[in-house]
């Protein structure tokens, strides 16, 4: 590992039993995350962008261990986060943290917001006292944008961005190195996304913070980070520079297709695209298909699509990786099956 | 133009809450003719939705007060009697709402949801209407139709219930398909596949469609006539080209910057609108957006409502009307605050 790499992600696994109750025994596992790497380095803003359900939430939440990997490692900063004992690992969490999409729901509503942005600091024991403590929560909020009079209000009384606001002061609160942002701009208005994004843009800069920013819009991953990862199915298909997607050069035809699909505000372009319209729906991934998980909806699918599973390699450039057998068939053989 | 199939004019609503009178929609006006598709823009509170629900009578009166007309086929809709606005909705106006799995009835089958308008309103008995019921699913792309008419909407995808959604709001060969953000609760794909399908429905029946959204996007890729709404009022109305090329009203033209826009070289920093949008129960006096305008002048501002006035009109005849004291200026708008702080 380089030493400008934060956190490294090694084959990640997160499969969940599937079917609750009763039928528990034989409902097989959802494979959730299946075999997922990828590098974060320092400083940088990597997007993680995929459509609902392939497993790009629950990516974030096993870097932090917030859901128990089932297989894989991931290091962060040299320390493989999967081996650690509990009091290891609330250690390491105080240099990791995360922004979730509705502040709302993780925000407690029964006590005020600065008993919440302090909540970290009294896990790992940091500011002491409750004069510095308050102290240091206003400074908090200042640094977000809100005024630190607000700290004795409850949730209720502010807006979503205001909330979610609080929530990044939360997660600011124990000086992390690495936060991992899970579609932090989702559920607001068009206008305050802007406000929280370039909020976002102004912390990194000043904090020199490392984001892993997940997301379902394409266009404000791409508005955000550095390089772009993306994924379908549980998989990984695609790690590309924001150049090549700006530029509309993307290797895998998943990409192309999420690319193809997403709306530009521009009603000339828009009349001269040709959209990649794909055909059915993801596969469930309690069975995914063998070969290429993208295979059963994939233009472009062809020979050894059904038996061979896709591995990430270079294409063109050293710092752009895809998963597809038309950049040469590279990856592990499997029984071939019919059904998708 | 041709004769308008649905004509709004000055319609309010308000709806009375323990805090006050909200006044949700002040004055909304617009026409859409057939076979044009009219996008409604708005964030949250402006006003979008409501303004539509009120028109087809779905707003329980009280709390709701309606005014206005709203003249369908010769008739102002606000004034019919219920019997007759049943008939309506349905094969005159139909509407798909966000979350179809909210506006499905989760008890019956798909069958019996999609026969039950065409019983009512096109008088076919259980067999025609089973029959139709199946093509229409075939039509808006449903694989092995006629097995998913048994099927419950739990059993369908999100992309896949949108589309029973639209299969039922055409089962009744509507005038006017009205989609209250008919994709936003989909993924991107499967949104372009619905924007492909009601695009390629609306070719073979000419059907009028007012597509009410919160996304700049989807708007330049479907709509002829773009109108956008603030603090529940009609402030820029025109052509989707014009819209685009040309915004007049600082609103508009802040939404524009707010978006990051996929495809661009490394991004300028988005425009964030400073502030947040107004509280119906207190709208501020005179031009609704003036609390978080960056081109609030002088007094007029604050106290005088700016009327909707035309300010140019495209090759084809569509008039450009603004709601502003103001012409927006870009760098005006680039010298606010990053974040949008006051």
């Amino acid at each position: 590992m380089t030493a400008d790499v934060l956190v490294e992600v090694d084959d990640l696994r997160v499969w969940f039993p599937s079917g609750g109750g009763l039928r528990r025994r034989d409902g097989g596992r959802v494979r959730a995350v299946d075999g997922v790497s990828f590098e974060v380095r320092r400083g940088e803003t990597l997007g993680l962008v995929g459509e609902s359900g392939c497993g790009k939430s629950t990516t974030g939440l096993a870097l932090l261990r917030l859901v128990e990997p089932t297989g894989g490692r991931v290091v962060f900063d040299g320390v493989d986060v999967t081996a650690l004992g509990r009091r290891d690992l609330r250690r390491l969490r105080r240099r990791m943290a995360m922004v979730f999409q509705d502040p709302y729901a993780s925000l407690n509503p029964r006590r005020s917001i600065g008993a919440s942005v302090a909540e970290p600091l009294e896990v790992h024991g940091l500011h002491r006292g409750r004069r510095q403590r308050r102290a240091r929560v206003g400074e908090l909020l200042e640094l977000v944008g809100l005024n630190p009079d607000l700290a004795d209000r409850y949730p209720h009384e502010f807006s979503g961005g205001q909330r979610q606001r609080v929530g990044i002061a939360r997660a600011l609160a124990a000086e992390p190195d690495f936060i991992v942002c899970d579609e932090p701009i989702a559920s607001l208005d068009v206008s305050i996304q802007a406000q929280i994004l370039n909020l976002l843009e102004r912390l990194q800069r000043e904090l020199g913070l490392t984001y892993l920013f997940i997301a379902h819009d394409l266009s404000a991953v791409q508005h955000t980070s550095d390089r772009i990862a993306v994924m379908y199915l549980g998989r990984i298909v695609e790690v590309a520079p924001r150049q090549a997607l700006a530029q509309q050069t993307p290797a895998h035809p998943y990409t192309r297709a999420l690319l193809s699909a997403v709306p530009l505000p521009d009603p000339r372009r828009e009349r001269a695209r040709e959209r990649i319209i794909l055909r059915g729906e993801v596969p469930t991934p309690l069975h995914p298909p063998s070969g290429c998980n993208f295979r059963t909806r994939c233009p472009e699918v062809f020979e050894p699509c059904d038996r061979v599973d896709p591995a990430l390699q270079p294409v063109g450039s050293s710092s752009h990786l895809a998963a597809c057998h038309l950049h040469g068939v590279v990856g592990r053989e499997e029984e071939p099956q019919t059904a998708g | 133009m041709t004769a308008p199939v649905l004509s709004v004019h000055d319609l309010t609503v308000a709806f009375a809450t323990r805090r006050g009178t909200a006044r949700v929609v002040n004055g909304v006006s617009y026409d859409v003719a057939a076979g044009e598709t009219v996008a409604i823009v708005g964030e949250s509170g402006s006003g979008k939705s409501v303004s539509s629900l009120a028109l087809l009578g779905l707003l329980p009166q009280p709390p709701a007060t309606v005014t206005g007309t709203v003249v369908f086929d010769g008739r102002d809709l606000l004034r019919v009697p219920r019997e007759e606005l049943r008939r309506v909705r349905g094969n005159g106006i139909a509407m798909v709402f966000q979350d179809p799995m909210t506006s499905l009835n989760p008890v019956l089958t798909i069958g019996r949801q999609l026969t039950e308008g065409m019983q009512t309103h096109l008088g076919l008995d259980d067999r025609a209407a089973r029959e139709r019921a199946a093509e229409l699913l075939a039509q808006v792309g449903i694989p092995s139709p006629r097995r998913r008419l048994d099927d419950h909407p739990h059993q369908l995808s999100g992309g896949m219930r949108q589309r029973v959604m639209i299969a039922m709001a055409l089962s009744c060969d509507p005038q006017v398909l009205i989609a209250d953000e008919p994709t936003t609760a989909l993924d991107v794909t499967t949104q372009a596949q619905i924007v492909d399908l009601v695009e390629r429905l609306q070719a073979e029946t000419g059907t009028a469609v007012v597509w009410i959204t919160h996304d700049l996007g989807i708007v330049a890729g479907i709509a002829d006539r773009v109108l956008v709404m603030y603090g529940g009022r009609v402030v820029e109305e025109a052509g989707v080209d014009a819209l685009y090329d040309d915004p007049r009203h600082p609103y508009t033209l802040g939404l524009l910057g707010a978006l990051p826009v996929l495809g661009a070289d490394r991004p300028e920093q988005l425009v964030a609108i400073p502030g947040l949008p107004p509280d119906p129960v207190a709208l501020p006096p005179g031009c609704p957006f003036h609390p978080r305008c960056p081109q609030r002048d002088d007094e007029r501002c604050a106290s005088q409502v700016p009327p909707l006035r035309q300010v140019a009109s495209d090759d084809d005849g569509v008039a450009h009307r603004v709601a502003a004291f103001y012409d927006a200026d870009p760098a005006r708008l680039r010298r606010l605050d990053a974040e949008g702080l006051p």
